[in-house]
């Protein structure tokens, strides 16, 4: 058994935890059978042990029992280790004399007789008092974090998060995939409910981000490699060819003009396809960094290398464009990182009872976004794609969110930028709107308000899901427009509702690229493909890996201010570990026995992360603890036994088998 | 424990990162399953020394799940995939010494995957509830047992210089 001289005297709590814990386990039989348990002086059963009180319980046991060893039975480790450590530390012992049993999420909330679950407990009780003997004391580690930051994705949420932290003095790198930031907020006319104009808050922060001294901003640019960990973390970014130099570029778009191409010809991408562009091009007027760039796909001297090339004439001595920009590979070492990826939109060709693709005008949001922006392809005119001015526009909710054939969950920002873009257009247009929806749901600050200004302003509101949009007209009323065909379930019957123009609200989705960014990152995705936090409720920007922070819709769908909130929170988060200027790691890193290790350097070539070396003059393997992020992969393989790991000693965990068997043996 | 009362004990070892947050998940969804797994938490599957395996065996448990990252997805970059290579040495080992192999299941459960823990720990109880009790510390005081039996024949032979097997008191004093 143990192999030290020093006797064990072990303190041991259940925890009520209220009703959550002791509803379904005996507590006070556990704490009766854990008291007969070998090297057990104290066992006790309470409400709430991480509540002042409870803590202080431990305090006063330690003091008046002598107590060296601390076993709390009571919630999951990853929620109150550290509460029960810190505890154990503040009664004067090592923080790591502690072991925590899970009795709440493995066992209460799981069970479903009193009886089983209280056998659970005694047995997981038994396996933590058995092992928390063998327990050394330890010191935890500091890494230092280095102070720049690298933050993914331009949107707003990475906006605010790099300008954040640029202010409070911060060195950051932006990186932004598309040509410029702004993300999906830029494409925005107004944004609810207030009806702020999305560009007039939106631009000036872009601008910000671009003069910001400490923010250096990369557009075209993904992040490639990821190697390293909290504080030290070193990026490798690919920048694509803009074949244009952004700093000799003033911005005069005379190139635009000057293009072989005469009138626009390429779908514009920034105006969801409504508008065309030439091959050398700006995304929006406002755009940051406001520099051209040319499409390779498109320029027909990039294509072809036959061309006029009245573009270089145009821009003359500046000499901003560069056909032989080649694509650059830039390398960086942070401290901490960012995620800011957004979102896509649902792509409603999955649906086709609702006719996009089929019938021309049939809309998604976003492309009603620019159609009724000023700076739009239309000036902000409502018109159709068969170039007729709507008499009637139906906007269908929830498509794409809240069914099982496609998205279960709500996207939360569908029935509200809805109600916004049923004001908008019935503010263009003379139409009359309908909503088509499931619940209306509005719970924001205005939004309920919002939501009553439209009923007055007299928007029709038919609740049912929408059974199909057709063109098969049975009315001569109907003929030549769209028919929605919808249950509506106020009335309680089928209505066919004629209109010239379908909206369809889509929901937002994970990025296609999601799982790859993931793992780019070592982040973990739910079920539904968005990015795992740490905890939903008390940590709800950090991931499971350390110096990894959300903000945005890539955690899943939100709204622009709890996207902003969010991305301030994980800046943050960034702020707290920089200023503190270090983190404290687990100490459960592995080393090697050198009076067991044999030399056989199996262990070497198993570690990810290259912390096992050889020691040529004493053939023995040792381990860079530094380095060593304790997976303890090397430990289960040593032939020889040699190795250890830290919290993870084998006879730690012989015991808590043994410990874990011995009950109801 | 009598056999009538018996019911599975399944040890299982998580890995910190996904199948434990995973089993933490179940529990915040309240998900029941059947109370028979007890959890052991390690960093990593890839810390999960085959031994730990055949000491819980050993020492009384029916079944042993170890739970880890889905491949790619290890956030030490690659020890479930070391475990995995374990793994199936292990299972051979486990052949050998006739131990079915429905006793000892290896399950990629990422932290999102409450619902599969529930679903596996079901499956499993299930399964081992058909093969019924391994029983290994009976059998192990079994062949002590027969152990000390044949040294003490041994013993009486050498005294006596008869050939021990063929002694008609010994199944007697077997199963006494």
């Amino acid at each position: 058994m143990a192999t030290h001289c020093e006797e064990i005297r072990i303190g041991f709590y259940v925890c009520h935890c209220g009703h959550n814990i002791a509803a379904m386990v005996d507590c006070e039989a556990v704490a009766r059978y854990a008291r007969k348990l070998p090297g057990v002086v104290v066992s006790r059963d309470y409400r709430y042990m991480c509540s002042d009180p409870g803590q202080e319980l431990i305090r006063q046991d330690v003091r008046e029992h002598r107590l060296n060893r601390i076993v709390v039975a009571a919630c999951s480790p990853l929620l109150h280790e550290h509460t029960f450590r810190t505890a154990t530390e503040r009664a004067g012992l090592n923080p790591f004399h502690c072991q925590m049993v899970n009795i709440r999420e493995h066992n209460s909330w799981v069970a479903t007789r009193k009886q089983d679950a209280t056998r659970k407990a005694k047995s997981l009780a038994q396996a933590a008092i058995h092992r928390v003997r063998f327990h050394k004391a330890l010191q935890v580690q500091r890494v230092s974090i280095r102070p720049e930051v690298l933050v993914v994705g331009g949107g707003i949420a990475g906006i605010h998060a790099a300008l954040t932290l640029a202010n409070a003095g911060k060195k950051v790198f932006l990186v932004e995939r598309e040509a410029t930031i702004g993300g999906h907020m830029a494409k925005f006319d107004k944004t609810f409910p207030t009806l702020d104009c999305s560009a007039c808050i939106l631009t000036p922060k872009m601008s910000a981000v671009r003069s910001h001294p400490n923010i250096t901003l990369w557009t075209l640019a993904e992040v490639t490699q990821v190697e390293g960990f909290i504080g030290n973390y070193r990026v490798k970014v690919r920048r694509s060819p803009r074949y244009v130099l952004e700093d000799a570029c003033v911005g005069c778009l005379e190139c635009i003009d000057a293009c072989v191409y005469r009138s626009p010809k390429f779908p514009d991408a920034f105006n969801e396809g409504l508008g065309k562009r030439k091959p050398i091009y700006i995304p929006f007027p406002q755009a940051t960094p406001k520099v051209v760039l040319i499409d390779p796909a498109t320029c027909l001297n990039l294509k072809t290398g036959k061309c006029k090339q009245t573009c270089l004439e145009a821009c003359g001595e500046r000499q901003a464009i560069q056909f032989n920009q080649q694509e650059r590979l830039e390398e960086i070492e942070v401290g901490t990182i960012i995620v800011a990826t957004g979102f896509k939109t649902f792509d409603p060709r999955r649906q086709p009872l609702y006719g996009y693709g089929t019938y021309p005008n049939v809309y998604t949001s976003l492309e009603i976004e620019r159609l009724v922006n000023a700076s739009g392809p239309t000036g902000g005119e409502v018109v159709a794609r068969d170039g007729r001015k709507p008499r009637a526009i139906g906007i269908i909710h929830c498509v794409g969110s809240r069914d099982r054939k496609t998205n279960v969950w709500c996207s939360r920002v569908c029935c509200m930028y809805s109600l916004k873009l049923a004001h908008l257009l019935k503010e263009h247009s003379e139409a009359e709107v309908y909503n088509f929806y499931i619940d209306i749901r509005a719970p924001g600050k205005g939004y309920e308000e919002f939501y009553n200004k439209l009923l007055d302003d007299g928007v029709h509101f038919i609740r049912g899901r929408v059974g199909e949009v057709t063109d098969w007209a049975m009315t001569p009323e109907e003929e030549g427009r769209l028919v929605i065909r919808v249950e509506d379930t106020l009335a309680g019957c089928v209505r066919r509702i004629p209109v010239d123009m379908v909206v369809l609200a889509t929901g937002l989705e994970p990025q296609p690229d999601a799982q790859a960014v993931r793992r780019l990152f070592n982040m973990s995705c739910g079920g539904d493909g968005w990015f795992l936090e740490r905890h939903p409720k008390l940590a709800p920007v950090n991931t499971f890996a350390d110096g990894v922070y959300l903000a945005g819709c890539c955690q899943g769908p939100k709204d622009i201010p709890d996207t902003v909130a969010q991305a301030g929170a994980a800046a943050a988060e960034v702020l707290s570990l920089i200023d503190k200027g270090y983190v404290e790691q687990e100490p459960n890193t592995a080393y090697v026995r050198d009076e067991d290790c044999s030399g056989c350097k199996s262990c070497i070539p198993l570690c990810p992360y290259n912390a096992i070396t050889f020691a040529e003059d004493r053939q023995k393997a040792t381990i860079n603890e530094t380095l060593c992020k304790g997976c303890g992969t090397c430990v289960a393989s040593c032939p020889s036994g040699s190795i250890v790991q830290r919290l993870f000693e084998d006879d730690e965990v012989f015991a808590e088998i043994e410990g874990m068997l011995a009950y109801d043996a | 424990m009598t056999p009538e009362h018996w019911s599975p004990r399944i040890v299982a070892f998580f890995c910190n990162w996904c199948t434990y947050t995973a089993a933490d998940l179940a529990g915040v969804s309240r998900m029941r399953y059947a109370p028979n797994v007890r959890v052991i938490r390690l960093m990593c599957s890839g810390r999960v020394d085959p031994q730990f395996v055949l000491d819980a065996l050993a020492r009384g448990a029916d079944g042993v799940l170890i739970g880890g990252c889905h491949p790619g997805d290890c956030h030490y970059a690659e020890g479930n995939y070391k475990m995995l290579r374990r793994f199936q040495l292990l299972k051979r080992v486990l052949r050998g010494l006739g131990i079915e192999e429905q006793r000892v299941r290896l399950e990629w459960i990422s932290a999102a995957e409450g619902e599969k823990v529930k679903a596996v720990i079901n499956e499993m109880t299930e399964q081992i509830r058909v093969l019924g009790m391994l029983g290994m510390p009976r059998r192990f005081e079994e062949w002590d047992s027969e152990m000390h039996q044949l040294e003490g024949a041994v013993r009486q032979a050498e005294s006596t210089l008869i050939p021990p097997l063929d002694d008609e008191e010994e199944p007697e004093t077997l199963h006494a």
